[in-house]
């Protein structure tokens, strides 16, 4: 590897935007499990419920709460009445699921059929009582976790703007649950009287994101450490439970793909965003709590050891890795701040593929991944909007790098050409934000290397003969 | 609109796909949004692809829908054709495009004035065809260009082979072991003195389609694909052929007949008649599995069948005449061919199921508490949740359908393979004895299964006791007769003696 000259900033590429990724309604898949309330109706064809159906694995046998609003012939030739078709099948979703919120997921189809999604929603939910959100998650705009991005969007829209005055006598008029809220306010006084102390003084601070509920613990606790209060996250367990977000809160994102949702709670409700790097990692986890303390003119205390000492706990897997390249073929938005952190581990970055970059949203990230370079004395690596696989392909030919991070459609054919990859769907659903979960990363991005080392004397690293050349 | 979340057969672009794909050097581009690829993880991970898949995508985007593809799907045809040097390109279309009413046809024109191999449209509607009408319709597409192309340049080989020979017709990539009986298909036609002469989509290369006529006849063992390929050439070349699929003893005596007499009207004398009795009395296992103990303990035991035509259909055939096993009932999602179905196994079931939708499939299971169920990997989940064993036969299927040891469905080794996926299914004969005999070994509790038990009954302790006296795999069906029975007797609570009394009435 030489490391002859640096070039002086990140070079930022697009190309074909003829690359594999998921299509970005598979958010109903972790969302359900988040939004425990909630009823994913995802409006499409039988091309799109093929995909969940099969991307979702054993989840589909589950009773998701999830389901397909099927388009038939009628409804593309507008034979049948897309309010009453809708009418009816929310109305079966109500008497069999009972939901305290039904998300639309628009797709392809109902972008070019111009179904009014946002319009029909409204009338409906006055109709039938339940709340129901339009999110237009589809191939022809978005990737794969960009789904999220626009369900939270939609979601923010939803939070509540003013902190409920004296709520303890229920409120009748409020269509949210008002036991439920009775109860949270009791739990909620309680603690703020207890634990009142132990925070500064600072504006309200909503967090953004959907993540597991034991990683919203761990990174509220770490916030915590520093005297900083969690108010709230978007989304919550439930719907009923979205939070107050009122003008001038702060917010702050914890995934790199959430950029509308962000933008949203800028313009939409007046909030404060702090652009920080991305918790993924220790190096992100504590860039992300210091950039937080620094806004809020708190001097973080004791990062320094925390973060060395998960370093110390990791040693043994970024022994592993350090010196070896990678290359990331782009399909989840999660690339930039996996390149940053593996860079710290000591890898060398030869592409980042990433399907979409927003420059302003990830710029503390990307200042972040520049130093990192800069400080491990790597080259800066190519950054690659919208990748075309089969350039891609060449290129990893040639690179031969250690360790290509990619969907699934590459990985068996590249492994079966000697070449080491990763599934980068699995960085989706595994826990990787914080402190605590650094080790999970690296448990999977050694995962291919560790396997090798248990096969590497049996000699059987290539398995396709070589390819005619024509 | 239809509330779905489950579907049997995948969308029409896929049955082209699967097609498209199974060729040597085809490549396939799809009309299709970003995201629609997933073809390639499918196969990439289900049948573990070591080659990457011949499939990319014109990605229709904003700028599409704007202003149309315009030059782009020529570009990518021509751009893959420099790449890749594929012999055919197959344009794809999927339900976007449907909706678009792009004119494709003029895409693949003007993509065909500058590619070196040839460039075709898939004529499939996403709209009125499902996976598996396509794959055939698409096949059938693709034998007719090529043949017609050969008829044009003057290069279709003349007469038949010398010695009999087959054209093997519907073997593709994901199909539910279809390697397997592929290998067991050939290995068939090498016993019966038979040439094969090509084998059909997978693996094949285009430039052998021209081949096709001359075989003496079509073997066409599913259902599903290949029948309107093998039309094309009965009409067109009076190639006859057999659609009998040699699944299980009978059927695959059956098929072996029906070669005999084909090839024997074109003059060649064989008589398999010995081979016939040879294999299956010596060589297949399930003729004599028939007669065994084993298989005695099932007689009259209950299960039901679903998944496609020729795999429920064989099934239920090899349950009922060959085993002595009671269906039910036996299913299909393949609504379009459903009166094939009804006359394949009317005889061999009570009742037959043609549906589509998992939830009536998963009643109609709770509702009969069959032994085991013969069905794809829903009805094997439906199976965990009532706790009844089940064997799958049929696609929709996960990775562990596509096992690397042979298993064939197809031919005499077929016949054994099935014997013990059946058998297997079905709780060990004595062991179901011995358990009845000395009230079962385990104490799990029982808990209410979703589906169709609800519990608004208090069973006793001593109740409860006598039921968990009752071995395990019958005793969710014992608890719901007896709840039954309380239920229209207006008894509130179930004791030991309710229990009995129930049992009694019943006569079990």
């Amino acid at each position: 590897m030489t490391i002859a000259q640096q070039p002086e900033a990140l070079n930022f590429e697009c190309e074909t935007g003829n690359y594999h990724t998921f299509c970005p309604i598979s958010c109903v898949a972790w969302l359900y499990q988040k939004i425990e309330d909630s009823f994913f109706l995802v409006i499409g064809t039988k091309t799109c419920g093929y995909f969940l159906q099969n991307a979702m694995g054993v989840m589909i046998f589950a009773e998701p709460r999830y389901a397909m609003a099927e388009l038939e012939e009628g409804d593309i030739s507008a034979q049948l009445n897309d309010y009453e078709e809708l009418k009816r099948l929310c109305l079966q979703i109500k008497r069999d699921r009972n939901p305290s919120v039904i998300v639309w997921i628009g797709t392809c189809t109902t972008e070019i059929i111009k179904t009014d999604l946002e319009g029909l929603a409204p009338k409906l939910e006055a109709e039938i009582g339940i709340p129901i959100v339009v999110a237009r998650a589809n191939g022809l705009d978005y990737a794969f976790t960009q789904g999220e991005d626009t369900v939270l969007a939609a979601m923010a829209n939803r939070c509540p703007s003013k902190a409920p005055k004296a709520l303890t006598e229920t409120d009748k008029s409020d269509e949210r649950n008002p036991i439920q809220k009775l109860l949270n306010f009791g739990k909620k006084k309680e603690e703020v009287i207890q634990e009142e102390s132990e925070y500064v003084d600072h504006p309200p601070l909503i967090l953004f994101g959907s993540l597991p509920d034991p990683v919203v613990t761990q990174l509220t606790l770490e916030l915590k450490k520093q005297g900083i209060k969690v108010s709230g996250w978007l989304p919550a367990k439930r719907f009923t439970e979205l939070p107050i977000i009122e003008e001038g809160y702060y917010v702050a994102g914890v995934n790199p793909f959430l950029s509308r949702t962000a933008t949203t709670l800028m313009r939409r409700r007046k909030c404060k965003l702090i652009g920080a790097p991305f918790p993924i990692g220790p190096d992100g986890t504590r860039a992300w709590v210091e950039k937080i303390c620094s806004v809020f003119g708190i001097t973080p205390q004791g990062l320094d050891e925390r973060e060395a000492q998960i370093w110390a706990s990791l040693e043994d897997y970024v022994k592993l890795i350090r010196g070896k390249s990678v290359f990331f073929m782009g399909d989840n938005l999660l690339e930039i701040s996996q390149a940053r952190f593996l860079v710290r581990c000591g890898m060398m970055v030869h592409e980042v593929g990433i399907p979409y970059m927003d420059k302003r949203y990830q710029a503390a990230e990307l200042a972040l991944l520049e130093k990192t370079c800069q400080e491990m004395g790597v080259p800066l690596p190519k950054i690659v909007e919208k990748p075309d696989n089969y350039n891609q392909v060449q290129r990893i030919y040639e690179l031969k790098p250690d360790l290509v991070i990619t969907g699934m459609a590459h990985a068996n054919p590249l492994e079966a050409r000697g070449i080491n990859t990763k599934w980068s769907v699995e960085f989706t659903f595994a826990q990787i934000h914080g402190f605590t979960n650094a080790r999970d990363l690296l448990e999977l991005v050694t995962r291919p290397l560790r396997r090798n080392n248990n096969l590497k004397d049996l000699g059987w690293d290539k398995l396709v003969k070589e390819e005619a050349k024509i | 609109m239809k509330l779905a979340y489950w579907m049997y057969a995948g969308p029409a672009h896929i049955g082209t796909l699967r097609v498209a794909s199974s060729f040597k050097n085809v490549h396939a581009i799809m009309h299709a949004p970003l995201g629609d690829d997933y073809f390639n993880v499918m196969r990439s991970m289900l049948s573990r692809e070591k080659n990457f898949t011949p499939v990319t995508t014109s990605v229709v985007d904003r700028n599409v829908l704007a202003r149309g593809s315009q030059e782009k799907v020529v570009d990518n045809i021509i751009r893959k054709d420099a790449e890749e040097h594929p012999d055919l390109i197959v344009l794809t279309p999927t339900c976007t495009s449907s909706i678009l009413q792009e004119d494709l046809h003029n895409f693949v024109e003007r993509a065909q004035l500058e590619a070196k191999g040839d460039v075709m449209l898939a004529d499939v509607n996403h709209y009125r065809f499902n996976e598996l009408q396509a794959a055939d319709r698409t096949l059938d597409q693709i034998v007719q260009y090529y043949i017609k192309k050969a008829c044009k340049r003057d290069e279709l080989p003349q007469g038949k082979t010398a010695k009999p020979s087959v054209n093997i017709i519907g073997n593709s990539t994901l199909g539910f072991h279809n390697n397997h009986d592929c290998t067991e298909l050939k290995r068939l036609m090498a016993d019966l003195g038979i040439e094969v002469n090509t084998i059909i989509p997978e693996g094949a290369s285009v430039h052998d389609l021209k081949k096709l006529p001359q075989a003496w006849f079509n073997l066409v063992p599913y259902r599903e694909l290949g029948l309107a390929t093998a039309n094309y050439l009965s009409e067109q070349f009076g190639t006859p052929y057999v659609d009998i699929t040699p699944m299980g003893v009978v059927e695959t005596a059956r098929c072996i007949r029906k070669i005999q007499e084909v090839i024997n009207a074109q003059g060649a004398e064989v008589n398999y008649e010995d081979f016939i009795n040879e294999q299956t009395l010596y060589v297949s296992q399930a003729a004599w599995f028939s007669r065994s103990i084993d298989c005695q303990n099932l007689t009259g035991k209950k299960a039901v069948v679903f998944g496609d035509n020729t795999h429920a259909a064989g099934i239920t055939k090899i349950l009922s005449r060959e085993m002595g096993i009671h269906v039910v009932w036996a299913g299909t999602y393949c609504k379009y061919d459903a009166d094939w179905f009804r006359e394949q196994v009317g005889e061999y079931c009570d009742e037959v199921l043609i549906t589509d939708d998992h939830a009536e499939i998963g009643d109609a299971i709770a509702r009969v508490e069959p032994s085991a169920i013969f069905g794809t990997q829903m009805e094997r989940h439906v199976g965990k949740r009532l706790d009844i064993p089940c064997g799958v036969i049929a696609s929709p299927i996960h990775v562990q359908n596509f096992p690397i040891g042979y298993k064939p469905f197809l031919g005499y080794e077929g016949t054994n393979q099935i014997t013990d996926l059946i058998y297997n299914s079905f709780t060990l004969g004595m062991e179901d004895h011995l358990l009845e005999i000395f009230g079962g070994h385990d104490t799990k509790e029982v808990i209410t299964k979703g589906i169709s038990a609800e519990s608004d009954l208090n069973w006793t302790k001593d109740g409860q006791a006598e039921l968990n006296k009752i071995p395990g795999f019958v005793r969710g069906k014992v608890k719901r007769n007896t709840e039954k029975f309380a239920r229209e007797r207006g008894l509130k609570e179930i004791n030991a003696e309710v229990l009995y009394a129930a049992k009694e009435a019943v006569g079990a």
